[in-house]
């Protein structure tokens, strides 16, 4: 029962939402008390699964590989957990920073359908679910996005709905020719057939996966695939990116990390792709988040660089030694849950700064060191942990990928690793100079955003505003101080994500299925 | 778009329509059909009469606003679900009434959530239909 809460009480927030009509106070009430009552569900769910193991929920009562099979490991759980926490945390700043229009017309119903699907793909056993769970997810992002119909917002849903539609059939193509290829659909079930498969038709195998690679790809917006990104992302209001930030490319690192490590068998050439897709992508990202001039975008340029980190992660699996391999993933895992913290809680931030000074221009923004000094000491550490300075979670992040970078003996790819890192906090040190420590620039008698704005909000919503950075930040600079669960979690994590054995009879996935060989003779006559 | 023949044929094919909904509705567990193909039809009724007649015809025809069809679809699919805890079986888990009933009609929670997919379809697509025919 524990395992499906996750999905049904997001999925049951959002009918409640929908179905009080616009009464915008009691959605408001609905929302947080069912991102609070996810939070909840995502820590009883974490504790049992580190306490038990592997958890695994037949859905009908039909067995794996026959239905469909929801399984938590620590992995799943902990992405659950941090997705809860995040939602929870953007829930309680759109109450501030969404305007009543917005929320009238079904924000909070649809922010829970977004969860809904990010959850589920999180905690699905099947690759098939995985995708249904995408579009769910999906679905809820694409009003999320264009919610409020500015122009800009509308160029950017185009793009987006058109980037993320190909991605799908990208994807459902490629499940189809593994289905084609493995006749199963099941993860467990596929991570044993495949490997059989890998041998009799490797190049079948390595078609699916590059077109799964391409598709996850798009969704997490690694280099070639990120274009998309910057262009949609800033148009929305800043509780939107933010949550976007924290989960929508985090679902697809989190479906590259899956598949890549436990569906299908390894591969050096993929391995060898992954590694210069993820260079390509710090470098890029990081570049491109230096050029820009405006707050968001470059934090949302900057989303990109911080992917490649993750993915960087799943290259290393190429290393030969077991040890690296596990030290890389178990990176990668605390990369992605330091990530979701950090980068959404300075979208955050640059939200709080946009409704302070109403503009998001760097040249017109200017001395919030002394109007809001907690907003800018708020900022300053978030930006140090996400460019990965001690004292804070970034650091051990950083220093996890790198040392793993290092024992896998892939240098060229560690010191971009470091370089980017150096590039991050100039980008981090631009917003600052701009933002925070530069003084304000004299306000031209054609800018009407300006003087509108100026005024401070009330304590109230500076409140709400402020909360959530604040929590999230303490979290951050807690793992930093006193990082040993964090590891073990990840080192956890990671053990159990390339232990295939385990978590195939964990499903109850038994071995002679492999014997009878999973080719019919009009796949290969 | 006013003309007497289409409206005349819409309002004798509506009922029609939508009673064959309901049938494909309620023969879907077992054979081609179910909530989805079922609420799919019932759209086309809806839509039939919404280009015959205007959007606020068709507002009162379907009586309740579409966001509230679609909520209620949601929650009864979800519930359905649901239900299968209180029994101590896994979640979605089909439970079936025991007594015969007349007609090979079998009643259960998989109905249900049947009913609550066409509810969703019928909802979210009289919700596009109406926000296109008056905007």
């Amino acid at each position: 029962m524990l395992l499906a809460l996750p999905i049904v009480i997001p999925l049951v927030t959002a009918g409640l939402c929908l179905l009080v009509g616009r009464r915008v106070r009691v959605q408001r009430a609905l929302g947080v008390l069912g991102a609070g009552g996810l939070l909840v569900a995502a820590v009883t769910l974490f504790a049992r699964v580190w306490r038990e193991g592997v958890l695994v929920l037949y859905v009908g009562g039909w067995r794996a590989p026959f239905g469909i099979t929801l399984v938590a490991d620590v992995f799943a759980a902990l992405l659950v957990l941090a997705a809860a926490l995040m939602h929870l945390a953007v829930s309680v700043y759109s109450l501030a920073d969404l305007d009543g229009r917005r929320q009238r017309y079904g924000y909070f119903a649809f922010l829970n359908v977004m969860l809904t699907g990010v959850c589920g793909a999180f905690l699905t056993g099947d690759l098939f679910n995985l995708y249904v769970w995408f579009e769910v997810m999906l679905i809820g992002s694409f009003v999320l996005l264009v919610l409020g119909g500015q122009r800009a917002q509308m160029e950017a849903g185009i793009k987006y709905v058109t980037l993320s539609l190909l991605s799908s059939a990208l994807f459902l193509a490629g499940v189809g020719v593994i289905y084609g290829i493995a006749h199963t659909l099941n993860m467990a079930h596929l991570s044993q057939r495949l490997a059989v498969a890998a041998t009799s038709h490797p190049g079948l195998v390595t078609a699916a996966s590059l077109l799964l690679l391409l598709a996850f790809g798009i969704k997490a917006a690694v280099f070639p695939l990120h274009f998309w990104l910057p262009d949609s992302y800033h148009a929305p209001p800043p509780a939107v990116t933010a949550i976007f930030a924290a989960l929508l490319t985090k679902t697809g690192v989190y479906a590259i990390v899956r598949v890549f490590s436990l569906v299908l068998p390894p591969s050096d050439y993929l391995f060898g792709l992954l590694a210069v897709i993820a260079g390509l992508t710090m470098l890029i990202g990081v570049l491109g988040a230096v050029a820009q001039s405006q707050f968001r975008r470059i934090l949302n340029v900057h989303i990109i660089s911080q992917i490649g980190y993750m993915v960087m992660g799943v290259a290393l699996l190429g290393s030969p030694d077991a040890q690296t391999r596990q030290l890389a993933i178990a990176a990668a895992i605390f990369y992605i849950v330091h990530n979701m913290l950090v980068k959404s809680n300075l979208v955050l931030l640059s939200g709080t700064v946009r409704a302070l000074a109403g503009t998001e221009q760097l040249s017109r923004l200017g001395g919030l060191l002394n109007r809001a000094p907690v907003v800018a000491v708020l900022f300053l550490l978030s930006a140090l942990s996400l460019a990965g300075l001690p004292p804070s979670s970034g650091f051990w992040a950083k220093l996890g990928v790198i040392q793993a970078g290092f024992r896998a003996q892939a240098y060229l790819l560690t010191f971009t690793a470091l370089f980017v890192g150096l590039l991050t906090l100039v980008s981090m040190l631009k917003i600052w100079s701009a933002v925070f420590w530069k003084p304000a620039p004299e306000p031209c008698s054609s800018d009407d955003a300006l003087p509108a704005a100026a005024g401070t909000p009330p304590a109230r919503r500076r409140a709400l505003l402020l909360v959530p950075s604040v929590v999230l930040l303490v979290l951050s600079i807690g793992i930093g101080l006193y990082p040993p669960p964090m590891l073990a979690t990840a080192r956890r994590a990671s053990r159990e994500l390339l232990d295939r054995a385990a978590y195939v009879a964990a499903v109850g996935i038994h071995a002679e299925q492999v014997e009878e060989g999973p080719f019919r003779a009009e796949v290969h006559p | 778009m006013k003309s007497l023949v289409f409206q005349a044929t819409t309002r004798a094919v509506t009922p029609l329509l939508l009673a064959f909904s309901l049938f494909m509705l309620l023969r879907g567990h077992n054979e081609p059909g179910g909530g989805f193909i079922g609420g799919l039809l019932a759209v086309a009724a809806f839509a039939l009469y919404a280009l015959a007649f205007d959007a606020r015809r068709a507002r009162a025809l379907l009586g309740v606003s579409p966001q509230t069809l679609t909520a209620t679809g949601l929650l009864l699919a979800t519930g359905s679900g649901g239900a299968a805890w209180l029994a101590g079986q896994p979640f979605m888990a089909g439970l079936w009434l025991s007594a015969a009933l007349p007609a090979e009609l079998k009643l259960g929670t998989v109905l249900l959530f049947d009913v609550g997919v066409y509810l969703v379809v019928l909802g979210a697509a009289a919700l596009v239909l109406l926000t296109l025919r008056e905007g």
